[in-house]
């Protein structure tokens, strides 16, 4: 296995300091080569497909990867996830109160997985979950976690943008169990193949605590899901109003198959929910096409946007800091040119 | 229920308007001469705080709101605006210019202040938006064993210390309630700041302000990430105009995307 492991690693990254590392590591350093606990998230038993990029991220670093789950019914989710190829073990906890994630007792519950597994990196997405747990499970390790990580350059060296992604950082991180989240777009989700990991049982702490889960309001939509859609139509404060925002973009999305965003001046003005606003404090979206319609291009929107393979924009004033990112620009009245396009992409 | 005694932690950011520069050396964003202010985040934080007692929305009252900043000389300013908010004092812990904390040693630092200042609830705001890491209230969280509550949009005070919070999550809102002490972070929708006026700004200079270093709660700035450079992202070049919408579909479907 250590082996395997070592080739694994080598392969991926092939550099002299790795073997020099391996030269000069004790043998106790030796039995902790590299073994990564990659967090999986699900809803219902179903295993939430966005969370499987923790395995893609996982693998990059070499070494052993093992999966973890829990929740109320995560059989069937195990076993998906045990088809990935290259995962060695799926960790699976059954027990309804973890169900809903709540921090309070799935950070204790994942320390001590941890702990039995003498993990050396522990990997989950940037999410609303994965933002709410980790940095509790990482502080009850006493580690600095390394948040909504872009790129892996070697086992402790991570790349992350910071001030809204304004600046991009490389950081090194000394701490011996390694917590990251990762940015869901940057690394593509593992696809279950036909592998089959051993699934076996967790440590279950059973926790107490104070919290509990009351209620959630989910919206609903028929559209592909915002972060991971291959098409977004977004739009701004333009739009005017909630009526019009729908009856110029819900057309235009359907017509391209694109899911729906906003910009936070839309979501603020009540155009559009508030789990559509895409950027610094929303989601951050990197699909083959965003079109943004009446959006100015704020920093803080950029953040959110800016790494999308094709960026379209139509915009009335010509002058708007998005036509400097936007790989094809449309100036116009978006009341006038979006139900145009809408046509024409209908018909062609 | 317990009268609420509130610390809220601030942070001294570059101001959320200026488009930050990367510093020659590419160590760093250059911060020097440039506008900084309160991070967006915290005047939430404030705000809440202090809308939490003027509303009465809390059975037990409001008995201490105490804003607590780690940062240079400079962070007076963020914790003064904060009194002219409406909270009742400022703790300054003094850090020297560009010997950044991490959130861990943060979190640390808050865990020992909120027991000394005996606070039941902590309202951090839910990332700082120069590192971006969103790590802070949670680690604390951790490190006291309280309850947790992030993003959350609304927050409502019931019997027996119960605490209701509304939560920003992916796809929509979650409610999750809990007893005090808790932590909460909030997210954009829970307010709306207020600006303070001159004479609550004046008012404010007379409020305690007590100066602490780390050494005063028995920390050292340890540094487990280090910043091995700091770079521009890849620009991104504006493809230019089209005049019409057959030239916005041409295009796209040349460039692939259609």
């Amino acid at each position: 296995m250590l082996t395997l492991a070592r080739r694994a690693a080598l392969s991926q990254r092939g550099t002299s300091s790795w073997i020099s590392s391996i030269a000069t590591s004790s043998a106790i350093h030796m039995s902790r080569l590299l073994s990564t606990l990659a967090i999986l998230e699900q809803r219902d038993g179903q295993l939430s497909q966005g969370s499987l990029n923790a395995f893609t991220a996982a693998k990059k670093l070499g070494g052993t990867v093992h999966g973890f789950v829990a929740g109320a019914n995560v059989s069937a989710a195990a076993e998906e996830a045990a088809k990935v190829d290259g995962i060695d073990r799926i960790i699976k906890v059954e027990n309804r109160i973890y169900e809903k994630g709540l921090p309070e007792i799935f950070a204790p519950l994942l320390v001590e997985n941890i702990k039995k597994g003498s993990y050396t990196h522990v990997i989950g997405g940037h999410t609303a979950f994965g933002k709410n747990l980790l940095p509790r499970v990482a502080a009850l390790l006493d580690c600095q976690q390394v948040s909504d990580v872009t790129a892996i350059e070697d086992e402790k060296t991570f790349v992350r943008p910071i001030y809204a992604g304004n600046a991009i950082a490389t950081v090194e991180s000394s701490d011996s169990i390694k917590v990251i989240t990762i940015r869901g777009t940057a690394f593509a989700p593992a696809t279950p193949d036909s592998c089959s990991a051993e699934i076996v049982e967790g440590v279950d702490p059973k926790a107490d605590t104070s919290a509990e889960w009351v209620s959630e309001d989910l919206a609903k939509s028929d559209r592909p899901d915002l972060a991971t859609a291959s098409k977004v139509v977004s739009g701004g404060r333009g739009l005017k109003s909630k009526e019009e925002f729908d009856k110029v973009m819900l057309p235009l999305a359907n017509a391209l198959g694109a899911a729906v965003g906003a910009s936070r001046a839309a979501v603020d003005s009540g155009y559009a929910d508030n789990s559509l606003q895409v950027g610094q404090t929303g989601k951050v979206v990197a699909p083959q096409l965003y079109m943004a319609v009446g959006i100015s291009g704020a920093i803080q929107h950029l953040a959110g946007m800016k790494d999308s393979k094709v960026i379209a924009a139509i915009n009335k004033d010509a002058d708007a800091p998005i036509f400097q990112v936007a790989d094809v620009g449309l100036v116009g009245d978006l009341f006038e040119k979006v139900p145009e396009l809408t046509q024409k992409v209908k018909s062609s | 229920m317990s009268a609420l005694r509130i610390l809220v932690p601030i942070k001294r950011v570059i101001d959320y308007a200026v488009k930050p520069r990367v510093n020659k050396a590419q160590t760093a964003v250059e911060t020097a001469g440039v506008k900084h202010s309160m991070n967006p985040f915290d005047e939430l934080s404030v705000e809440e705080s202090v809308r939490i007692r003027e509303k009465k929305r809390a059975p037990g009252g409001v008995e201490d709101i105490c804003a607590i900043s780690a940062g240079p000389a400079k962070a007076q300013d963020i914790l003064r605006t904060a009194m002219a908010m409406g909270a009742d004092r400022g703790i300054h812990v003094e850090v020297k210019e560009g010997d950044d904390l991490e959130p861990l040693t943060v979190a640390k630092l808050l865990k020992k202040a909120a027991e000394e200042q005996k606070s039941n609830l902590v309202i951090l705001g839910k990332q700082s938006i120069d590192d971006d890491a969103a790590q802070t209230g949670q680690m604390l969280a951790g490190l006291l064993g309280w309850p947790q509550a992030t993003q959350a949009s609304k927050v409502e005070f019931g019997e027996g210390d119960s605490v209701t919070v509304t939560k920003e999550v992916d796809g929509g809102v979650e409610t999750i309630r809990a007893r005090l002490p808790m932590v909460i972070t909030t997210d954009l929708r829970l307010n709306e700041p207020r600006y303070a006026s001159l004479p609550n700004i004046m008012k404010a200079k007379k409020k305690k302000l007590e100066k602490k270093t780390l050494q005063d709660f028995g920390l050292e700035n340890e540094k487990r990430l280090k910043v091995l450079k700091v770079t521009e992202p890849a620009p991104r070049e504006g493809g230019g105009k089209v005049e019409d919408v057959d030239g916005l579909i041409s295009k796209l479907k040349e460039l692939g995307a259609l």
